[in-house]
């Protein structure tokens, strides 16, 4: 099979750099001028970057945990968006000098006059979260560079057994994603209520980070086809399983958080209502109501149909829809524990978009630069081409 | 009955026999063709199409991709009968639930209000869902299954037999506007297929107006399914489901009303409400045996009405007139069993205050038992105004008669 090597242009290169850097900057200026703001809008891009890398390294996983050949065609994209990993370990310091702007159970004096806070100082302590987000972070990083070097390696060799290999690699990998994720999801958000909980809150946002890693993918795959980057084989059968697959992680999401509400309100316990009480207060209650249309209701009706799943230019809008969709669910998670009264949006908060598209867009043209698009000897990649619903 | 069975069954074979060898009609029905490979039959498709006929139809042993667009046929209708029945599911759930809940039955329910959108979802969701797969089901048979035509002259042909194992088949319908014998014949020639044969309909089925749905092998295959299922659906509900392990938390540590319990010091199970408790609705009765000072300070609630006094009739003609008879006179229909009660029309009764009366009829009073329990407090009260009414109309003075 050939495949010629087209370069990304130089604009996309750019255009990276330069939202990088204007949101380093935005952030450096919102931190000068309150630290604490800064913190919960920096924990906010982590978090978003996390749901970005480690959800699309679970695609990659996926992929060969269930021997899917219709995403292999654009299986790069995901392997160069998981190498957002590697800046994740950078990402995760700064967030350690800000631990107590951020989780008041980490002020012994405030821990040791309350009770709730001390019976569960056993999980949440300084020790021990640093040992889970390290622990994390090296789970992560171990299956990246594991399941990419294998595959490209196979670029190279065309060794089916690699592939056998990262079968291995994509089956391990499976749960303790889950796992990671939902430790994630507990220790750097639940926590920011640590008075609070919900058993449902990991899967929560594992269901969240689904939606952005196939929106994500299916953003890059629409445009890069549309770029001539891709195979002209990729055709509306594959567009149409992108789309399906948006839309069933998205309406997974919606029954998630559906789920979640209506316990808490069935049993309007004070001990739990009151974390969602907390997003009715003054302009939260507008964020609130907006995030069922904006995450849930419009998706849902935009991309129920068939038509709208095999058409790239309404795909490609959705995909951009869904991210900022999860961009919001996060700032509604993440947010009212930094202002209760009503939802924070000021200049501070734009280093959020800047920022999570310049990383994506600098990760993945410094990925792309070296690499293939297409894993081009991998033995999947004909039939995932020859794709037939 | 044995007989009756015996020539059911008969009947049933002999309609098995004939059915599998029925003899064709000269009435066509279609001409079809069988092809080797899949490439062949899609492009004899494509050429059929193209062709102009409409009503042709494709066998293959395995679904074959791009068979739809070879076939120009359209986008199938399914899915909007089933967001058609979707919604109409949602509707039905939401208007069911807030009549219910809202209008017909309200009930307090965990302090919730009586409609609340959250707790009325789970159903809503799920009678769409099952609304969307019923209809779909009975449409797809219906609609696209031709119901209630339970079989198709192609059946029980070669042609059939070879596109159920390794041939691609194609029919072209007699029903087609273009359909003209020697022209389709010659067309099908020309598709490098094989086998071109005339499929005829079956004589039992030329100008048959009752639809085979009341074939009696046909009626009888659907009453032994509902019977299997009604006895499968019985055992599994009320007999599989009760035997052990299942004990539907029958079996659990939990205390009776009155039994004995070693929880508390004192051996009892029960517990004395905390005192000053009062149930739910009711509102203590504050003056007993206290001076008649005191109970004069009871005024009457309840507004004089015409309502009220209607009410406090019945009321009176129910529990008081027996003894007090029926315009309080004390001729009651038990006169001579008991002490006859005084008249209420004395001095003393009419100079009363409300109040008064309320204690006589809440306490008793000498013979006359205690009313607490049997009639209600705003009874009581609306039989203290038919009282009043008694005693004017027993004791009206003139100037009565000058106003209104």
């Amino acid at each position: 099979m050939e495949y010629i090597k087209k370069a990304l242009p130089d604009k996309f290169a750019k255009t990276g750099w330069i939202l990088l850097v204007l949101g380093i900057i935005i952030l450096a200026a919102a931190f000068a001028v309150d630290s604490r703001r800064a913190f919960f809008d920096y924990l906010w891009i982590y978090m978003f970057m996390i749901s970005i890398g480690v959800g699309a390294l679970a695609l990659v996983a996926l992929e060969y945990l269930v021997g899917a050949t219709w995403s292999t065609p654009f299986r790069r994209i995901d392997e160069f968006l998981a190498a957002i990993i590697m800046l994740l370990v950078l990402m995760v310091i700064p967030l350690f000098f800000g631990i107590h702007d951020l989780y008041h159970w980490s002020h012994n004096e405030i821990v040791s006059g309350d009770a709730i806070l001390q019976s569960k100082s056993p999980y949440l302590n300084m020790n021990f979260f640093t040992i889970r987000t390290i622990f994390c972070l090296v789970v992560w990083l171990f299956f990246f560079f594991m399941m990419i070097r294998n595959s490209e390696k196979q670029d190279l060799t065309g060794d089916p057994r690699l592939t056998k290999r990262n079968n291995i690699f994509g089956t391990a990998f499976a749960p303790l994603f889950v796992i990671t994720l939902t430790i994630t999801a507990i220790d750097w958000m639940m926590s920011l209520e640590p008075h609070w909980f919900s058993t449902m809150y990991g899967i929560y946002y594992f269901s969240g980070t689904m939606v952005a890693a196939f929106s994500v993918t299916t953003l890059f795959a629409v445009r890069l086809k549309e770029g001539h980057y891709l195979d002209p084989k990729i055709n509306n059968e594959h567009y149409y399983s992108l789309g399906a697959m948006m839309f069933a992680f998205n309406t997974f999401w919606g029954y998630i958080a559906f789920s979640q509400y209506l316990l808490i309100w069935y049993a309007d316990l004070p001990e739990e209502n009151f974390w969602l009480l907390m997003r009715w207060e003054g302009s939260w209650k507008f964020v609130s109501i907006a995030l069922i249309f904006i995450h849930f209701v419009i998706p849902f009706l935009v991309l129920v149909g068939r038509s709208q799943k095999t058409n790239p230019r309404i795909l490609k809008i959705m995909a951009i829809w869904l991210l900022f969709a999860h961009a919001l669910d996060l700032y509604w998670l993440i947010m009212p524990t930094y202002n209760n009264a009503g939802a924070p949006l000021g200049w501070q908060e734009l280093a959020f978009p800047f920022l999570v598209t310049g990383i994506t867009m600098v990760v993945f043209n410094l990925r792309a630069s070296k690499r293939n698009l297409v894993p081009v000897r991998d033995p999947k990649l004909e039939s995932g081409l020859n794709f037939h619903l | 009955m044995a007989i009756k069975i015996k020539e059911f069954i008969n009947r049933l074979k002999e309609y098995n026999t004939t059915w599998k060898t029925e003899p064709r009609s000269g009435q066509l029905h279609s001409i079809s063709v069988l092809f080797d490979t899949p490439d062949q039959i899609i492009e004899a498709a494509k050429a059929t199409a193209n062709a102009g006929y409409k009503k042709f139809d494709v066998f293959t042993p395995y679904p074959v991709h791009g068979m739809d667009e070879a076939m120009k046929m359209k986008e199938s209708k399914i899915g909007w009968i089933a967001l058609l029945a979707g919604i109409t599911g949602a509707i039905t759930a939401l208007l069911m639930i807030g009549w219910m809940g809202g209008i017909d039955y309200k009930n307090i329910i965990g302090g919730k209000p009586f409609f609340a959108l959250p707790g009325s979802i789970p159903i809503t969701f799920e009678l769409t869902v099952l609304f969307s797969a019923l209809v779909t089901t009975a449409a797809m048979v219906a609609l696209f299954n031709k119901l209630p035509w339970t079989s198709n002259p192609l059946h029980e042909t070669p042609f059939m037999k070879s596109v159920t194992s390794d041939k691609f088949g194609l029919v072209i319908e007699a029903a087609d506007k273009h359909f003209d014998e020697r022209n389709v014949e010659n067309f099908l020639g020309q598709l490098h297929g094989h086998s071109i044969e005339k499929v005829y309909y079956p004589i039992p089925d030329v100008g048959k107006t009752k639809t085979p749905v009341f074939d009696l092998k046909f009626m009888g295959v659907i009453a032994v399914t509902a019977i299997l299922t009604a006895i499968a659906s019985y055992a599994v509900l009320n007999k599989v489901l009760y035997t052990q392990p299942f004990n539907w938390m029958w079996e659990q540590p939990r205390l009776n009303p009155q039994a004995q319990s070693n929880f508390f010091g004192d051996g009892f199970g029960m517990r004395m409400p905390v005192e000053g408790t009062v149930a739910r609705g009711f509102i203590p009765y504050e003056y007993k045996g206290m001076p008649d000072s005191v109970i004069k300070l009871l005024a009457n609630p309840l507004a004089l009405t015409e309502e009220v006094i209607q009410r406090g009739k019945v009321k009176f003609d129910i529990f008081c007139s027996p003894c007090h008879g029926y315009y309080g006179q004390g001729d009651g229909r038990l006169k001579g069993q008991f002490p006859n009660p005084p008249t209420l029309h004395s001095e003393k009764v009419r100079n009363w205050q409300d109040g008064n009366i309320y204690n006589v009829i809440t306490n008793g009073q000498n013979v006359m038992p205690a009313y607490d329990k049997s009639v209600a407090r705003e009874d009581r009260w609306a039989i203290i105004h038919y009282i009043r009414v008694l005693q004017r109309s027993q004791n009206a003075k003139d100037t009565d008669l000058e106003g209104k």
